[in-house]
């Protein structure tokens, strides 16, 4: 029995290399996934759990395709302020990082000032902000901004603070000037750090949006999930918490091919 | 005057000093690093430098090449200040890691020092060799667009030869650039980097912690030693000029290795 096993083994090597191997990589959490929803499917229908506690999954599954026009209506609106938020604050972010690395006074002066907005709870903060900027997106858009500001900030000074002395002690040698170690020795070095905070910002941008729409707002998946829960309508709760953090996974995904087709190195 | 006199001033007229230092120290807080170097270096020479670990080897090439100021004393390059060698690009530095921009691929890397100043128009040497011709020079051709991190230790320190060549320096300085290689990469490297320093007939500097390559490569070797760096000694190496790898063999090559490893065990 052993030799047949070791046969096996080897004439799927043979055949094999890469593809059956990612195969295997992929199907043995995809098989996991299936099993889990099945015994979820089973374990409510068995025990006769009611729909407005906890649905099947094919109860989700039903109407995620029956008000899938409702889901898109309020996709669009935090796809958008997840994205704003994301391009503004990542940009601000970017830009004060900049302006600290160059700038020892303006660091001391402001990273006091970044550390301390950063230690206030998002959820403290979002009711604030959304006085200021009324019940539209803007104030959704700056909550994202907000979420994504300071990982990125912090991950950017460490990037652009990266380059080895060495290169720097290339650049003189060469009598670059400042702005030629910026953009050919700093800014190239950091881009690699950068994508490491993009990548969180990528997931906290929705959840600053959604947080920002809980508070007030009558679009968007943050009202989606507010409304539902209220109304008892659980299918469409656990549709709404999919798209949202189908969004992320959108957004991630974007980033992470962002990063391939650039960082090469 | 006669004849002989003549042309014995005409050859000190034609000699050419490449770096000049005279009594230099170099200072970092209360620690002396270099005291009192004087030495003046012929253009076209390969000297080779010696001494033990933290004698100031890598800061006596800083000196020369403006990264470090002398505490006292002054160092000319070609007649100039360093500063203004350092800009008209007379010299330029290898290091012992090679100091490639990782997302640049070779050919990039090496067109690095054209692109630095353009903008300034700062007045660059430009090379009689394009950056192509170059890598060619160092053995990489085909291999232009290989990022650093897809070329092995020894054709990334070619990399950077070629990108330190590319200005057409007058003066090459390189600090252990083939330290961390392994013997048969080295012995190849070292074969090349004479025969580039035949061709181009430029001033080299060359740091080793190794006593056969400081005599396989140079001219001269000079020895220093430490607490504070001083000049121990220049010893002549009078062995025959295109060096082969053979030369290893030869009894007078053995000879200055036992004498410079005495010299070093004193220093
Ligand atoms: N930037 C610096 N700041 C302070 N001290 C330094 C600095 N650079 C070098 N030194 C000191 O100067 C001395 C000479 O250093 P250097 O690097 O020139 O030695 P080295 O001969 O190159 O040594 P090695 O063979 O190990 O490379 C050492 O004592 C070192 O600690
Ligand atoms: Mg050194």
């Amino acid at each position: 029995m052993s030799t047949s096993e070791t046969t096996i083994a080897k004439s799927s090597y043979r055949l094999s290399g890469h593809t059956v191997k990612r195969l295997y990589n992929f199907s043995i959490p995809l098989g996991t996934a299936i099993a889990l929803l099945l015994i979820w499917q089973l374990g409510v229908r068995i025990f006769n759990v009611p729909i407005y506690i906890a649905p099947a999954p094919s109860d989700v599954a039903d109407i995620f395709y029956r008000e899938f026009p409702l889901l898109m209506r309020n996709f669009w609106p935090t796809f958008m302020e997840s994205v704003a938020g994301f391009f503004i604050g990542n940009l601000t972010a970017v830009l004060i990082a900049i302006a600290f690395v160059h700038s020892r006074l303006v660091e001391r002066a402001f990273f006091p000032i970044a550390v301390f907005i950063n230690t206030i709870p998002i959820l403290a903060i979002a009711p604030i902000l959304v006085l200021i900027f009324g019940p539209g997106m803007t104030a959704k858009v700056v909550i994202a901004a907000l979420i994504c500001f300071f990982p990125t900030l912090v991950n950017m000074v460490r990037g652009l603070q990266s380059v080895s002395p060495q290169a720097l002690e290339l650049a003189r040698i060469l009598s670059a000037s400042k702005s030629e170690v910026f953009w050919k020795i700093r800014l190239p070095s950091s881009l690699p750090f950068m994508f490491s905070a993009l990548k969180i910002a990528s997931t906290t941008c929705v959840i600053g949006a959604i947080v920002g729409e809980w508070i007030g707002a009558n679009v968007g998946l943050g009202a989606l999930i507010i409304e539902s829960t209220f109304n008892f309508r659980a299918p469409l709760l656990y549709a709404t918490v999919f798209i949202s953090s189908g969004l992320s996974v959108l957004l991630f995904v974007s980033v992470t091919i962002a990063e391939k087709l650039i960082i090469r190195w | 005057m006669n004849a002989v006199d003549k042309s014995l001033t005409q050859e000190q007229e034609s000699r050419i000093i490449a770096a000049s230092i005279s009594e230099a120290s170099v200072k970092f807080g209360t620690l002396t690093a270099l005291r009192d170097i004087s030495l003046e270096i012929d253009s076209g020479d390969f000297y080779t430098i010696l001494g033990p670990s933290g004698c100031g080897k890598s800061t006596l090439l800083r000196l020369v090449s403006d990264l470090v100021p002398p505490a006292s004393g002054s160092v000319k390059i070609f007649g100039k200040s360093t500063e203004a060698a350092r800009l008209a690009r007379e010299f330029a530095f290898v290091f012992q890691d090679s100091t490639l921009l990782p997302w640049r691929n070779a050919l990039k890397n090496v067109e690095l020092p054209l692109e630095i100043g353009r903008k300034r128009n700062i007045k660059l040497p430009t090379g009689d060799r394009t950056p192509h011709e170059l890598l060619e020079l160092v053995g990489l051709k085909g291999r232009e667009d290989a990022l650093p991190h897809e070329l092995s230790g020894g054709m990334r320190q070619r990399v950077a030869i070629a990108r330190a060549l590319v200005c057409q320096p007058k003066l090459l300085l390189m600090d252990e650039p083939f330290g961390a290689l392994d013997e048969m990469t080295r012995d190849h490297l070292n074969l090349q980097l004479l025969d580039i320093w035949k061709e181009t007939g430029t001033t080299i500097l060359f740091v080793t912690h190794s006593i056969p390559e400081a005599i396989f490569l140079g001219q001269k070797v000079l020895m220093l030693k430490a607490n504070p760096g001083r000049v121990k000694d220049v010893i002549n190496i009078d062995l025959p000029m295109p060096r082969k790898i053979a030369l290893r063999e030869d009894p007078s090559f053995n000879n200055y290795c036992s004498q410079l490893r005495k010299l070093l065990e004193d220093c």
